[in-house]
């Protein structure tokens, strides 16, 4: 069974080779290129389900799959591994890659140059930091994402998108220092960089290198909080979002949740129990900052006109919400948290993609690109209506579309959203567990209500200043652009139907990161593979 | 050499926030780089500042590691030297891109009003 550990690399390095591949074309075979970019993402799709398949029937001892990069023993090689969490998350992407990726077949992918090659390189690099097992690897598939992605922020290069994108480019090269800091300190302190190795070292640190070590970690916070948009480092978040062309605002959305998995990764691993003193280390940081970052998220919800930038506002409230729930440290939350994090990405980058079919019904839709088409003189652009077949009742599928995106992001009956804060409450107001009971529970719970509030009444002002003026003209929809909005939501509905086994594979997984024991062993146990000289023969 | 090194990283680094906080979008890339170099550099002498010791160790016998400097740290900075000279590049290529299309070097792409 030992070719299936070759497959944790699959979804790291098809995206490679495809996008290398796809330099090759010119830009005239768009046709080929969406293909060779839609078969790889949909086989990395694939895997994907196998991987959240086999970790979850227990394929793999405890569930965790490890791959030792050039079959080099745990803390000296690298490590990629494949666990509950990871797969999850890469399954999340997958989806929504597939999604944005289909949506941008009718126009948005012709915009430019090499938005294939660059797609399958983010894709890339956000699977490899799903993945990886080591603090360095990390940083260089963090950096493969963001150069990618500023690549595809500038995707259809108009003023405003260089506008955002060069402050985008400006804050995630200062994270990235911040993050090359850190890491340099924590190597300073413990001598490693395996993320395993690193956790069954801190007990023994002393307090000199303790010191030097949590100096370190707090550094590297500050990378991917400002990746995940925590108050007062996501100012970049709502510009930048609003600036992207709206199959790359689906997967920016998807970019912030990746800070958030990290320090649910990081976090539960290095300060858990086992940690001695450093253990629940920053937890309080979490916690506040993400409240105040549901705040912060609230008012910019309330004062944004604009569609763009509502989206960015409920992606930060999205943050903030998950980072104080984070922030407890305690199983149950996090299981109710990942339920969250599951429907809100869902949701929103739905949302994302539908804002720019509605600002159709606004402004007229054959003006809207003839600036972003001049830059790049694309054969093809000049009739970028031919793909696809137009849907019918556009305006039917716009509204409630619209009415389903805004329940679930305002957290409202009937939908994902709802049952998503409501676990969030019941654990926040669970009796049993004494170390949930604080004031700051209820602060966290008005907050989440506050900006659930806020949402619903900025989503309704738009929805009722959009679709119930008299100059509303029914905009032209493909099938191409409707179905991946279709789709992302019919899975809010089959999370909400099918709560009740999602939430127990979600406690399997928030339990699986509360015992970092497990983890621990089975990186550095992990045996190199040894090949027989007589294999090689037969 | 450790109070030299430390104070040439300081130089640097605070050079560099200086001119990151400014508003040309120029000013803005020769603080980057300035960064880069500080943060390589901090990253070189987390192995510990050594003279006269070989990096890489020799195979078959067992060797005193305090005869040898850490290696991985130069392993890293390489790869840090490489991806920040990358994405420098990069944001070079945007400020070209953005003085081309809004006429105005400043970071926000646009002039602060006179007032």
């Amino acid at each position: 069974m030992n070719w299936l550990n070759h497959l944790i690399l699959l979804p790291v390095v098809l995206p490679l080779l495809s996008g290398a591949a796809l330099v090759l074309f010119n830009e005239r075979h768009h046709h080929l290129k969406f293909l060779i970019n839609f078969i790889s993402t949909f086989i990395v799709l694939a895997t994907a389900c196998w991987l959240f398949h086999f970790t979850d029937t227990e394929g793999w001892p405890d569930g965790i799959g490890v791959y030792l990069a050039a079959n080099w023993a745990a803390p000296f090689g690298i490590v990629l591994l494949a666990d509950r969490l990871a797969a999850l998350m890469l399954l999340l992407t997958a989806i929504l890659a597939t999604a944005a990726l289909v949506y941008s077949y009718s126009r948005w992918s012709r915009l430019g140059i090499h938005f294939h090659s660059l797609f399958q390189f983010l894709l890339m690099g956000i699977n490899g930091a799903f993945l990886t097992g080591d603090l360095f690897n990390l940083f260089v598939f963090f950096e493969v994402m963001l150069a990618a992605s500023y690549g595809l922020v500038l995707h259809g290069y108009n003023v405003t998108r260089i506008r955002a994108g060069m402050q985008y480019i400006v804050v995630n090269l200062m994270s990235s220092f911040f993050f090359l800091i850190g890491i340099a300190l924590i190597y300073a302190a413990s001598g490693t960089l395996n993320m395993a190795d690193l956790a069954s070292r801190i007990a023994g640190l002393t307090d000199a290198d303790r010191m030097l070590l949590e100096t370190g970690i707090a550094i590297l916070a500050v990378a991917f909080l400002t990746k995940s948009a925590m108050w007062p480092l996501g100012f970049w978040l709502p510009t930048t979002y609003t600036a992207a062309c709206p199959p790359v605002t689906a997967m920016l959305v998807l970019m912030t949740k990746i800070g958030v998995y990290i320090i649910l990764r990081l976090w539960l691993l290095l300060f858990s129990d086992a940690a001695g003193d450093s253990a629940g280390f920053g937890g309080n940081v979490l916690l506040f900052g993400g409240m105040l970052t549901l705040a912060f998220g609230a008012i910019g919800l309330l004062a944004s006109q604009e569609s763009g930038r509502m989206a960015g506002y409920s992606a930060v409230i999205s943050s903030g919400t998950l980072l104080a729930a984070v922030g407890y440290g305690q199983p149950a939350l996090i299981s109710a948290a990942l339920f969250y994090l599951l429907s809100s990405t869902l949701a929103l980058a739905a949302f994302v993609l539908l804002i720019e079919l509605i600002d159709r019904i606004r402004t007229p839709a054959a003006s809207m690109l003839a600036l972003t088409m001049e830059a790049f003189a694309i054969d093809d652009a000049s009739k970028p209506e031919s793909a696809g077949v137009a849907i019918p009742a556009a305006m039917a599928f716009l509204g409630l579309t619209f009415a389903a995106c805004a329940l679930i992001m305002a957290g409202l009956p009937p939908l994902s959203g709802f049952i998503a804060k409501f676990s969030i409450f019941a654990t926040l107001l669970n009796e049993n567990n004494q170390q949930l009971h604080s004031p700051f529970s209820w602060v966290l719970l008005i907050l989440i209500i506050v900006s659930g509030l806020a949402a619903i009444i900025a989503l309704m002002r738009f929805g009722v200043r959009t679709f119930w003026s008299t100059s509303a003209v029914p905009p032209r929809l493909q099938i191409t652009e409707a179905a991946p909005i279709s789709v992302l939501l019919a899975l809010c509905v089959t999370m909400t139907i099918a709560a009740g086994p999602l939430h127990g594979y979600l406690q399997r997984v928030a339990a699986d990161l509360h015992q970092p024991q497990l983890y621990i062993d089975r990186v550095i146990s992990s045996p190199v593979t040894t090949i027989a000289s007589g294999e090689y023969t037969q | 050499m450790e109070a030299v090194l430390a104070l040439a990283i300081g130089i640097l680094f605070s050079c560099g926030v200086w001119l990151m906080l400014r508003p040309r979008s120029f000013q803005v890339i020769i603080g980057l780089l300035l960064l880069s170099y500080a943060v390589n550099l901090f990253i070189f002498i987390m192995g510990r500042l050594s003279v006269n010791k070989p990096p890489l160790t020799l195979d078959g016998e067992i060797i005193d590691p305090s005869l040898y400097a850490d290696p991985l740290p130069q392993a890293l900075v390489l790869t840090a030297i490489v991806i920040g000279f990358a994405t420098t590049a990069l944001y070079l290529v945007v400020l070209l891109g953005s003085r081309g299309l809004t006429g105005t070097d400043h970071v926000d792409g646009k002039e602060k009003d006179t007032e």
